[in-house]
């Protein structure tokens, strides 16, 4: 619990009162805690990857619970055609008096089908969607409860069973890592041994690299944080992407009842960090990471939404004044940003005319001669 | 008819006689055996599978040596087959072994052709048989025979159901080759899991249509083991290129945190299954299927294709050579016949293109005859403007040496104003010949 302990740090000694040259600011924290604590939370994760790979397995392991409870899984011979849908389930969960209002969306029949081109569509609209559904809210009049869907995270899972990335996978991630925060993991890790693990991390890492792949970085710490958390930080970086394993059951292991997965050859737990990475990706993605991961969809991605936004619908009001916007717009000072590209597109043609007429003129020239 | 009257004669002939003493005839199956051996034993086996699913490392488990392979890449534009043929031997018994790789499979976007290349490549190597057999001169005795024996085909262990993929391939496999399914990488599915996991395949594969590889079970001498294989498939197996110390020997496995996998466990996984049915059983048996069931099917419709059959018409048995020239000569007279519609097709064409181009320089020559009038009218314009510059220039000088003329009169009458009024005089010199150099560039 690093976190907890880092901020009951920062908690100010009753006896510091007395101090007269004291102002009392430094209750703000716990001020800010209080209330957060009252309003609650909510965070929207989103997985997404093959069927098989144990998506929802590793869900129900992070967040202790079963939401998968009644699913039907579809046949190959449905699947051969298969689109992909969006399912939500949404949760409340409470621990210590937080309250969490939790979503996960769920992307099946990604790459499940034959052809599977351009079978992230569905996932990149869904998430404009909900980029434009706060978009039309947070520009209206009564701005009281909006509810916040956009995604906040998206946990994508590469296949263990190849030698890294496949094209699929690169296309995917191309096509969201601008809209939304990508953590790459390698599903079902029991598969791989350690050595063949640190091999497959670092060429994902590579490829990712190689094809200007953005996932989701993780801040830098800062300098007055303490030892051990800037140590946990730099253990986390150089472990990405996180090879995981999940279980939907409790066995006995070592004389204690942990996740875990039984086989003939030994029992593998799911918390064990010398088995695989789950205990990272729980610390980073709920205890320590949750609000960045919030911060930066909505100081980032969102951001970027929006100026496109905007952008083009000024360009489309300047073209066409029939267009009837649901948001009162002021008109820019930058529309000259179009007549520029008229104008520029004028010099061109002067230049293609004028250099016809050059060569014409030799030609005749020539002729001449 | 003759045939029949035949075979009553000889049914009624054949009668069992005891033998009097060992006449030897007991030593043929050892004679077919020596036979055999000496001329050595080929098989080919296709291995089907996603990449990176394990196909090289079971290889080379199950044959106990290491094939030299490179890892493939996953951004393959299509399916690739590569095959690679090795001669092993093992107490004196010389066997050819072909494996033949999909490179690429599965990883491409849109997989819907990925099936053809293994369908056409399966289909080849029977016509390369099939063109053999129907040769003139033939020698079939040492042909290399290249048809394939056995399909592995490596499912993934995702813990569902079979992938789509894997269902469509299948279906298209199915009549060409003996199939035996695979469930890869196993050790990372557990038991219980795996029990459902091969009942949810064999069920998918049944109620699809697709016939897999039957071990035999009519020779009472493997009926039993090979019935209580059956049960087992598809077969969940786990490879290894490398060994790990487990009690005093040094076995293949893998070792991971919790636990070493041994390959060769039978309660690990089913590999000692697999290696026993495919090589130290059956291979013969799949050999025999492929030539007299798959090779069978591929050549009577490969036969019917060409318009051969059996009987006429009139039920009298057909030459084979005379069904040949009749199609030959029907081929060549359909051969002529496209090529006189692709020369009046290039002929078209020829003409299109020359009336096209006539067109086009018609264009052009107009073009320019347009452009050189503008720039002659632009020519005449220019010259214009320059004569009245030079117009203006003139008379200016003139003015200018008649202002000289006239200063130089005055100049002679008072010297001493003359330095103040020069400094003047020059700058009001020094501006026509600026003027004229301006006037000069604007000409050019």
């Amino acid at each position: 619990m690093s976190t907890n302990i880092r901020f009951k740090n920062r908690f100010i000694k009753p006896e510091d009162s007395e101090d007269r040259q004291y102002v009392g600011f430094a209750t703000l924290p716990n001020q800010v805690h209080r209330k957060s604590v009252k309003k609650g939370f909510d965070f929207t994760l989103m997985v997404a990857g093959e069927s098989g790979l144990g998506k929802s397995t590793l869900v129900n392991s992070l967040f202790l619970t079963d939401l998968y409870k009644d699913r039907k899984l579809l046949n190959a011979e449905e699947r051969i055609s298969q689109t992909v849908e969006i399912t939500k389930h949404t949760v409340d969960i409470e621990e210590k008096g937080v309250k969490l209002k939790l979503t996960i969306v769920d992307t099946p029949g990604f790459g499940d089908a034959v052809n599977n081109n351009e079978c992230w569509k569905p996932i990149t609209d869904y998430i404009d969607q909900q980029f434009e559904q706060y978009f039309r809210d947070e520009s209206g009049l009564n701005r009281k409860n909006i509810l916040d869907n956009r995604v906040h995270c998206c946990l994508y899972f590469i296949p263990p069973f190849g030698h890294g990335l496949r094209p699929i996978d690169v296309e995917f991630m191309k096509a969201l890592h601008e809209k939304v925060n990508i953590i790459p993991l390698i599903a079902k890790a029991d598969c791989l041994t350690p050595n063949e693990i640190k091999k497959l991390k670092d060429r994902v890492r590579d490829e990712i690299e190689k094809f200007g792949i953005k996932v989701y970085q993780f801040p830098e710490c800062d300098s007055d944080e303490d030892e051990e958390f800037k140590q946990l930080d730099k253990e986390l970086k150089e472990c990405t992407p996180l090879a995981v394993i999940g279980s939907n059951t409790v066995v006995e292991a070592r004389g204690q009842r942990v996740r875990g997965r039984v086989y003939p050859w030994g029992i593998v737990e799911v918390e064990n960090q010398s088995h695989c990475d789950f205990v990272k990706l729980r610390s980073m993605l709920i205890r320590s990471h949750m609000h960045d991961l919030k911060d930066v969809t909505c100081d980032v991605h969102y951001e970027n939404y929006r100026a496109q936004c905007i952008q083009d619908m000024t360009s489309k009001l300047t073209q066409d004044n029939r267009v009837d916007s649901p948001l009162p717009i002021l008109p820019l000072p930058t529309p000259d940003a179009e007549t520029e590209r008229l104008i520029k597109m004028k010099d061109e043609e002067l230049k293609r005319m004028q250099e016809m007429l050059e060569k014409m003129q030799q030609q005749i020239h020539e002729k001449e001669q | 008819m003759a045939a029949t009257d035949l075979d009553i004669l000889a049914s009624e002939g054949m009668r069992s006689l005891c033998l009097g003493g060992h006449v030897g005839f007991d030593s043929l199956p050892d004679q077919l055996v020596s036979k055999s051996v000496s001329q050595g034993f080929c098989f080919n086996i296709l291995c089907v599978g996603e990449t990176g699913i394990g196909k090289s490392t079971l290889m080379n488990t199950l044959f106990n040596t290491t094939f030299e392979n490179e890892e493939a890449s996953h951004y393959m534009d299509g399916v690739l087959l590569r095959p690679r043929t090795y001669d092993l031997q093992e107490s004196s018994v010389d066997l050819k072994l072909t494996i033949v790789d999909t490179v690429g499979f599965g990883d491409q976007i849109n997989k819907e052709e990925s099936y053809k290349p293994i369908v056409d490549y399966i289909d080849t190597q029977f016509e390369n048989y099939l063109q053999e057999e129907l040769k003139i001169r033939r020698s079939l005795f040492n042909y290399h025979d290249t048809r394939i024996h056995v399909c592995l085909y490596f499912i993934a262990p995702t813990g569902h159901s079979l992938k789509s993929l894997d269902l469509v391939t299948m279906k298209k496999l199915d009549s060409k080759v003996n199939i035996i399914p695979i469930i890869a990488k196993a050790d990372t599915i557990s038991k219980s899991e795996l029990h459902k996991f091969k009942i949810k395949v064999m069920s998918e594969l049944v109620s699809n249509g697709v016939q897999i590889y039957q071990f035999p079970a009519e020779d009472e001498a493997i009926a039993e083991i090979n019935s209580s294989m059956n049960a087992h498939l598809p077969f969940a197996v786990v490879g290894s290129s490398e060994e790990v110390k487990v009690g005093n020997k040094m076995v293949r496995a893998r070792q991971y945190p919790w636990g070493v996998v041994q390959v060769e466990n039978e309660s690990h996984c089913d590999f000692v299954r697999l290696r026993e049915m495919l090589i130290r059983v059956n291979m013969e048996d799949l050999r025999e299927q492929t030539h007299a069931r798959h090779y069978e099917l591929y050549r009577r419709c490969k036969l019917e294709e060409m318009g051969f059959k059996d009987t006429d018409p009139d039920n009298e048995p057909f030459s084979l050579q005379e069904t040949y020239e009749a199609k030959r000569k029907e081929f060549l007279g359909d051969l002529q016949h496209k090529e006189e519609g692709m020369r009046q097709m290039f002929v078209n064409r020829v003409k299109v293109t020359e009336a096209e181009l006539k067109e086009k320089e018609r264009e052009l020559h107009d073009r320019f005859e347009l452009l050189k009038r503008t720039h002659q009218e632009e020519k005449r314009s220019v010259e214009e403007k320059r004569r009245d510059l030079e117009e203006d220039m003139n008379s200016f000088n003139r003015r200018k040496v008649a202002a000289e003329t006239l200063q130089g009169q005055a100049f002679q009458g008072s010297a001493q104003l003359s330095i103040k009024k020069d400094k003047d005089k020059k700058n009001f010199f020094t501006l026509p010949s600026a003027c004229s150099l301006t006037a000069g560039r604007n000409l050019h």
